[in-house]
């Protein structure tokens, strides 16, 4: 029908623009220490990275325009001045631009999930993507809740852990796996929406050399936190961090008697 | 009145002229395609400059990111099957290149990466890190066959189509798709490169038939391009050699058997052997006789790469020396706590920064187009030599452990040691070192300070100015 011809040729004209988040945390492959004051993770010299599940997402957002899905892929990071490296990583993988929202706010700890939701939808409404992809979580807080909060602030659809995603023709919705705890999870979601990235999405390339050089190039646009009309007060103050109690070491139980039996009386938990 | 007997000719003295104008043009080319060699990017000085102080730009940070995880996620698991099978590592040679890494030098449409030499002894110093055998197959390409063919290619007089030469000799090559050799060594002679006793005859107008045999070519037999240098006229000796870039397949051309080497085993070394190879004079790499030129010029620059690759060696030794001292104990503590590790672990920690600085510092050297031979030599001598050191406190940190195989250090070993022989021995090293020096000194005259006048034997009763002294007429002695 004439209808379905012009949509699609609609499509055809504009692709989705994507917005991407990625978040600067201390690098996976580093053993975190508690600072002696007890105040939270002693990052002084510690080595820090693009959050791994943020990579997943600038990686499949970056697979959407090589598929010719996606115009444009905008990345936007939330952090202090190094940030900026944290994007040009981005930039490097093959996203177009990047946005930097400046806070001197410690990202593990006083800027909050909501905090950062607000500011990534005030970025949003100015970049007025069709499809914003995040990590489901960040390896810092582990709190898994940026994403969501994004979507409500947004009034949009969200997909959580993710790990297949296949944008229609029309590019008017999107068919998404879920990885749940029960099994894959299959979903029909209208565009625009939100995803978060699970592990099993894809894996990130590596940036070629020509790309790392080319990054520097790239629009980087830099905002302040403070001027985005968004409270940044730290509404949960963290008040102290220790580090878990050291694992005690392991038994070697003879048979399953006997580990029965430990079971009952030393560890309690069979009756 | 009138000339004197011997004088030229107008018609001598306008040819003499005439040569004298092409000989300095001739210079210029030379050197600017030295300076391309040496990879001149004014724009980069200033990038060079920070690493010669021993920090980098964050594009040379972003570069050691990503080799640095490609090397630990990619080669780190396959290295030592590489050794064992002396498998050459086809799959991590595509990954290099598609990654840019074959061609890191070699300008952006020319199919290379484009990069200034800080970033490629970077590079190859993480990937040496991962697979010895893959920094050698990497550096090689690199330095000894895309950047000679990139300096050096299509300049020969009235060139009919230098764009195709590119094509054919460089881009694939750059892309990682091909790979590439560099035949200088010959079994007669090593470091004598002057004495080639590959010879190069004239046929016809346009090619030149090849005959001889190269040895210890890296990157041989899985190669489909070689640079090599042959005789073109004994007579001149020195000057009479040609640089020539050859297509392995063909005719007459052939390799050797694959030596057993005690290290870097799963690079393929092997002798060249060329049986009336006709190559086309549109191949000469520069021109007709300037072979030994530009053979020390590739050679000032793979011992960059070389340097590199040392320390990679040298700084995996030291990562496995200081992890394992710091999990094994004995006496109750790990034995990083005791000072005869912690001495072992500091003088590896020591030379490997010295010879990591020295080796940036020629790069940057080379990157701002400044005369490079001199720390280029230093660097590779200093980090072949702390590569071997390095490893071989590794296996003593290791103890047991040093001596097999489930732990790399053992392999580290074996894999130094060439360092302080290919492209260039140590002793060779030294003599480049020690040369430029003197010829330092000969160009100055340097102060030294004087002799003491007082308290000498017959010095007390002498009156100043007496006694002739070095320089000292300011210094006084009264």
């Amino acid at each position: 029908p004439p209808s379905e011809f012009f949509r699609q040729k609609l499509f055809v004209m504009s692709k989705l623009r994507v917005l991407v988040g990625v978040k600067r945390v201390v690098d996976y492959a580093v053993r975190v220490r508690v600072a002696p004051d007890a105040s939270g993770v002693d990052l002084s010299s510690v080595k820090m990275s693009m959050n791994p599940f943020c990579e997943i997402a600038c990686e499949e957002a970056i697979k959407l325009k090589e598929a010719g899905v996606a115009s444009e892929v905008v990345a936007v990071s939330v952090g202090p001045k190094q940030s900026v490296e944290t994007l040009r990583s981005a930039l490097a993988m093959g996203a177009d631009r990047a946005v930097h929202v400046a806070t001197e706010l410690r990202l593990d700890q006083e800027l909050q999930p909501l905090a950062t939701a607000r500011l990534l939808a005030e970025v949003a409404k100015r970049e007025a993507p069709d499809l914003v992809i995040l990590g489901k979580q960040a390896i810092d807080g582990d709190n898994a809740t940026t994403g969501p909060m994004l979507a409500e602030l947004l009034q949009w659809p969200h997909v959580t852990f993710a790990s297949k995603v296949d944008v229609a023709a029309d590019g008017a919705s999107a068919t998404i796996d879920r990885e749940t705890d029960a099994g894959i999870d299959t979903v029909k979601v209208d565009l625009p929406c939100l995803v978060t990235a699970d592990l099993r999405l894809n894996t990130p390339r590596y940036p070629k050399l020509p790309n790392i050089m080319k990054a520097k190039k790239k629009p980087l646009e830099a905002l302040d936190a403070a001027d985005l009309g968004v409270d940044l007060t730290v509404v949960n103050a963290v008040t102290s961090v220790k580090a878990p109690p050291p694992r005690p070491p392991g038994v070697t139980v003879a048979n399953v008697d006997e580990l029965l039996d430990k079971l009952k009386t030393e560890a309690k938990v069979l009756s | 009145v009138g000339d004197p007997p011997n004088a030229p000719s107008p018609a001598q003295r306008r040819g003499r002229r005439l040569r004298l104008r092409k000989t300095m043009l001739r210079r210029g080319v030379l050197q600017r395609a030295a300076a391309q060699l040496g990879g001149v990017r004014a724009p980069r000085a200033a990038l060079s400059t920070a690493a010669a102080v021993g920090s980098l730009s964050d594009e040379q940070t972003a570069v050691r990111e990503m080799v640095r995880s490609f090397a630990e996620n990619t080669i780190f698991p396959v290295a030592a099957d590489h050794d064992k099978t002396h498998a050459f590592p086809w799959g991590i040679v595509e990954q290099l290149g598609e990654l840019g890494l074959m061609g890191t030098c070699v300008p952006d449409d020319r199919g290379g990466a484009g990069l200034d030499a800080v970033s490629y002894a970077i590079a190859v110093e993480e990937i040496s890190r991962g697979c010895a055998s893959c920094g050698a197959i990497m550096s090689v390409h690199n330095s000894l066959y895309c950047d000679v063919v990139n300096a050096f290619g299509a300049q020969t007089t009235n060139h009919p189509d230098p764009a195709s030469f590119f094509q054919t000799f460089l881009e694939p090559y750059a892309r990682g798709a091909k790979v590439g050799c560099f035949g200088l060594s010959e079994p007669a002679n090593g470091s004598d490169a002057a004495a080639a006793s590959m010879t190069a005859r004239r046929d016809g107008d346009d090619s030149w038939i090849l005959n001889g045999t190269k040895a210890w070519t890296t990157n041989s037999i899985v190669a489909s391009g070689a640079v090599v240098f042959a005789t073109t006229d004994k007579a001149l000796k020195h000057k009479g050699i040609t640089c020539f870039v050859v297509d392995t397949s063909s005719p007459g051309f052939s390799f050797g058997a694959p030596e057993d080497k005690l290290g870097i085993k799963a690079s393929t070394t092997a002798n060249l052997i060329l049986e009336d190879v006709r190559v086309p004079s549109t191949q000469i790499l520069g021109r007709e006789g300037e072979g030994f030129k530009i053979a020390m010029k590739a050679l000032d620059a793979g011992r960059i790469g070389i340097a590199a690759q040392a320390l990679g060696i040298a700084q995996a030794s030291l990562d496995v020396a200081a992890k394992y001292a710091g999990d094994r104990t004995a006496f109750g503590k790990p034995i990083a706590s005791l000072y005869a590790i912690q001495l072992k672990l500091s003088e590896m920690a020591c030379r490997l920064e010295a010879a990591r600085l020295l080796t940036w510092r020629a790069a940057a050297a080379k990157d701002a187009g400044e005369p490079y031979s001199k720390h280029a030599a230093m660097a590779k001598l200093c980090a072949s030599e702390a590569a071997t050191f390095c490893a071989h406190q590794a296996i003593q940190v290791l103890g047991g452990m040093g001596f097999v195989s489930d732990m790399p250090a053992e392999r580290y070993y074996r894999d130094a040691r060439i360092t302080e022989i290919y492209e260039g021995t140590s002793e060779i090293m030294h003599l480049v070192v020690a040369t430029n020096l003197l010829k330092e000194y000969a160009a100055l005259d340097v102060a030294l300070p004087a002799a003491p006048t007082v308290g000498k034997v017959g010095h007390d009763t002498a009156t100043p100015g007496d006694e002739p002294s070095l320089r000292s007429a300011a210094v006084g002695g009264g």
